[in-house]
């Protein structure tokens, strides 16, 4: 006799209760594990959205400098004059034309010549010094509605400012003595930068999510350990559940990382409750991870899982209201649309961080994700293959 | 739990096809509990096949039959817990150590205490100190023993080993032999494919398997008594010659070389008489009359069936 022969376990036979609690656990623990080991998913489910959010930072956040500005000042004033002078010192406007008509106005701006026209009412002085709350005019070219939003952001700050140093006319106290009147031309119901913050919050983690998943049946199959585990007494329910769940958590610490970064970079407020922003955002990221794990079960290979994750992934992008306002798309990619989760996601997000929705605003959209989620895990449930055939 | 059958398997008229390739056909098995039944076969005969067919990895075309007296059919839920399947390609966590990829296993079938069973297995396999070692950075032969252990981890009633022993050194070799009669003597049946000749040797029962076709099984003497081959071993100079002059001859159903001498054999005793005859005279060979091997049946068996296939 050589070696050491191995010994029949002795205490094996005791099992615990709630088996297919077990083996989930299992599941989930190995999953964890493979992903914690597989440094380059991990590096990547850190480095794009950071990568993402930095590149849109810069495209968003790039203080658009020297907007080709028209004024049309009305009158003569101090208060006229200390506008244009300030105007000239910001690096937001380039004042490059001084307007004596309406008619000169729109036809620069429709050309192109100027993106943004300030107009200066007859009367504004007067009707500043009585402490009236007269209005500034401005036409924007919202075309590219990032530059001229940023812009608009900022004039209020820099009108404010120089009528500071005049003599007699009131301080502010909780808002500027005058309103701006803004008049967005070509694209009225333009995106701003903050909804495209939830747009990249979206975009960022429907795209890892898919793929994540996707990945995640096929691999098993073609490293050949599929046939290990599919001789083993775990169910398909067990197996989605156990490779789903470590994601959640992996999707949940990428939203978080998105919202601070949006924060601290967009200055983007959240008006509703965080807690129901983090729920549902679980639910979105779970969304996404079982219709990327549905995939898995339909794909033959890596390759095809992939595939199939962009071919899901673009009409997200172009039909969920990110890119193009929903509710100017023909009705047919309405329609479409209201099947894509990332359509209801930006609705609650849009709805949490920006009008401060509770649940029962979302509710719609909230149960849209639930029902999204489970066609596609029962899809992948009864799709999973038990078998080798 | 059910009073175990004393049949482990017992399936019949198993049949597979992959495309219009018919891969396993009317294959019939009956393995008693307790014994180490050895299933043979050239590559590419259909053994890793039906071993997947006996634990539900397959669903077969025809055919039916039982596993622990469960049917392969309708109850693999049930036939699963109680199995250990060896796959033939290490199939366990290359990414995940040695201890990761037990207390997988043991959580999986819901054993109390995972983590301790893991280290007890640790233990039990003289892997201790290395259980954090990543399992794809194992050798060719401890990952085979890893792989035995986690099929053994919950305490199954049968193990299916398919080719364990492939490209692994032969001390490991016979001392995954000794393991498998170890087990078999704590009462587990053990069901092992492998193409190595001296392997069949170590089986309480055999079944052979050719392209597909089940053509011998029994024990190794019924094996190889029936085949009925009448068997010489001819040395001597330029027998690459002499085979080809036998194997031309009627009444010699097979000619194989083994080392410095030749194996002729025949069915027919006086067939065989009279085609060896001219050589026997020639005083620069040596004939011995010898029992037949396995490897003669096993040869001889498939050279037979290669002439149907074909
Ligand atoms: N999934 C499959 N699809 C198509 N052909 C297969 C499949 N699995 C096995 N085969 C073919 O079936 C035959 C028998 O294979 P296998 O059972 O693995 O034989 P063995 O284990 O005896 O070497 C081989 O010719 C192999 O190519
Ligand atoms: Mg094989």
């Amino acid at each position: 006799m050589t070696g050491d022969p191995v010994p029949v376990p002795q205490t094996a036979r005791r099992h615990i209760r709630l088996p297919g609690l077990a083996r989930l656990w299992a599941m989930f623990i190995k999953e964890f594990l493979q992903l914690r080991r597989d440094r380059v998913t991990f590096a990547t489910m850190i480095f794009i959205p950071l990568m993402q959010l930095l590149l849109f930072g810069f495209a968003i956040n790039t203080q658009p400098k020297n907007l080709p500005t028209a004024v049309l000042s009305q009158e003569n004033t101090d208060v006229s004059r200390a506008i244009v002078a300030a105007l000239k010192n910001t690096s937001y406007f380039s004042v490059t034309r001084i307007a004596g008509t309406e008619q000169e106005v729109d036809h620069w701006l429709r050309a192109g010549t100027v993106q943004f026209v300030v107009e200066i009412p007859a009367g504004f002085e007067r009707a500043l010094r009585r402490g009236e709350t007269p209005s500034l005019l401005i036409a924007a070219d919202a075309t590219d509605p990032v530059a001229s939003g940023t812009a608009l952001g900022s004039l209020s700050g820099v009108v404010s400012h120089a009528l500071a140093g005049l003599h007699g006319i009131p301080k502010a106290q909780t808002s500027a003595p005058f309103e701006i009147r803004q008049h967005r031309r070509y694209n009225p119901a333009s995106v701003t930068r903050l909804n495209i913050v939830p747009g990249i919050l979206g975009t960022i983690l429907t795209m890892t999510m898919l793929i994540f998943t996707a990945l995640s049946v096929t691999r098993e199959i073609e490293r050949g350990t599929m046939e290990n585990l599919l001789s083993m007494p775990i169910r398909p329910l067990e197996v989605m559940l156990g490779k789903i769940a470590p994601y959640i958590l992996v999707g949940f610490l990428q939203a978080a990382l998105i919202f601070i970064a949006g924060y601290l970079i967009f200055d983007v407020p959240v008006e509703g409750s965080l807690l129901l922003l983090s729920g549902l955002s679980m639910l979105f990221i779970t969304t996404n991870l079982s219709i990327g794990y549905t995939f898995s079960t339909l794909a033959q290979n890596q390759l095809q899982a992939i595939q199939m994750s962009f071919m899901f992934f673009l009409p997200n992008i172009l039909l969920s209201g990110f890119m193009f306002p929903f509710a100017g798309m023909p009705v047919w990619a309405q329609w479409v649309g209201e099947a894509l989760p990332l359509t209801h996601y930006l609705r609650i997000v849009r709805g949490i961080m920006l009008k401060g929705s509770g649940l029962t605003d979302i509710a719609h959209p909230a149960m849209m994700l639930t029902a999204l989620t489970l066609v596609a895990m029962t899809i992948a449930v009864t799709r999973f293959r038990r078998t080798l055939d | 739990m059910t009073a175990a059958p004393e049949i482990a398997i017992e399936v019949e008229g198993l049949t597979k096809s992959f495309g219009d390739k018919t891969v396993v056909k009317d294959l019939s098995m009956h393995v008693e509990r307790g014994q180490i039944y050895g299933f043979l076969g050239p590559n590419g005969s259909g053994k890793t096949t039906t071993i997947r067919m006996l634990c539900g990895l397959l669903t077969p075309d025809a055919g039916h039959g039982t596993c622990l007296g469960y049917d392969i059919l309708t109850e693999s839920d049930k036939i699963k817990p109680r199995v250990g399947y060896m796959t033939q390609r290490f199939s366990l966590y290359q990414d995940l150590s040695i201890r990761e990829n037990l207390e997988f296993v043991a959580r999986l079938y819901g054993l109390a205490n995972p983590k301790r069973q893991a280290r007890e297995a640790i233990a039990r396999l003289g892997l201790s100190g290395r259980e954090e070692q990543l399992a794809g950075e194992l050798s060719g032969g401890w990952k085979q023993r890893l792989a035995l252990g986690a099929c053994i981890l919950p305490s199954p009633d049968l193990l299916l080993l398919d080719e364990p022993t492939a490209g692994v050194d032969p001390k490991a070799r016979r001392d995954f032999w000794n393991e498998i009669h170890g087990l078999a003597a704590d009462g587990l049946t053990v069901l092992v494919s492998t193409h190595y000749m001296d392997e069949a040797e170590r089986c309480h029962e055999i079944a052979y398997i050719a392209y597909g076709t089940l053509l011998a099984r029994g024990t190794v003497e019924e094996v190889i008594a029936s085949a009925n081959l009448e068997t010489w071993t001819v040395s001597g100079p330029d027998l690459h010659d002499l085979a080809d002059k036998l194997l031309a001859a009627d009444g010699i159903d097979m000619v194989a070389p083994f080392g410095s001498s030749l194996h002729v054999a025949g069915r027919d005793h006086g067939a065989l008489e009279a085609a060896i005859a001219p050589w026997r005279g020639d005083t620069r060979f040596t004939w011995t009359s010898s029992g037949a091997t396995l490897e003669d049946v096993f040869i001889d068996l498939m050279s037979r069936s290669q002439d149907n296939f074909q």
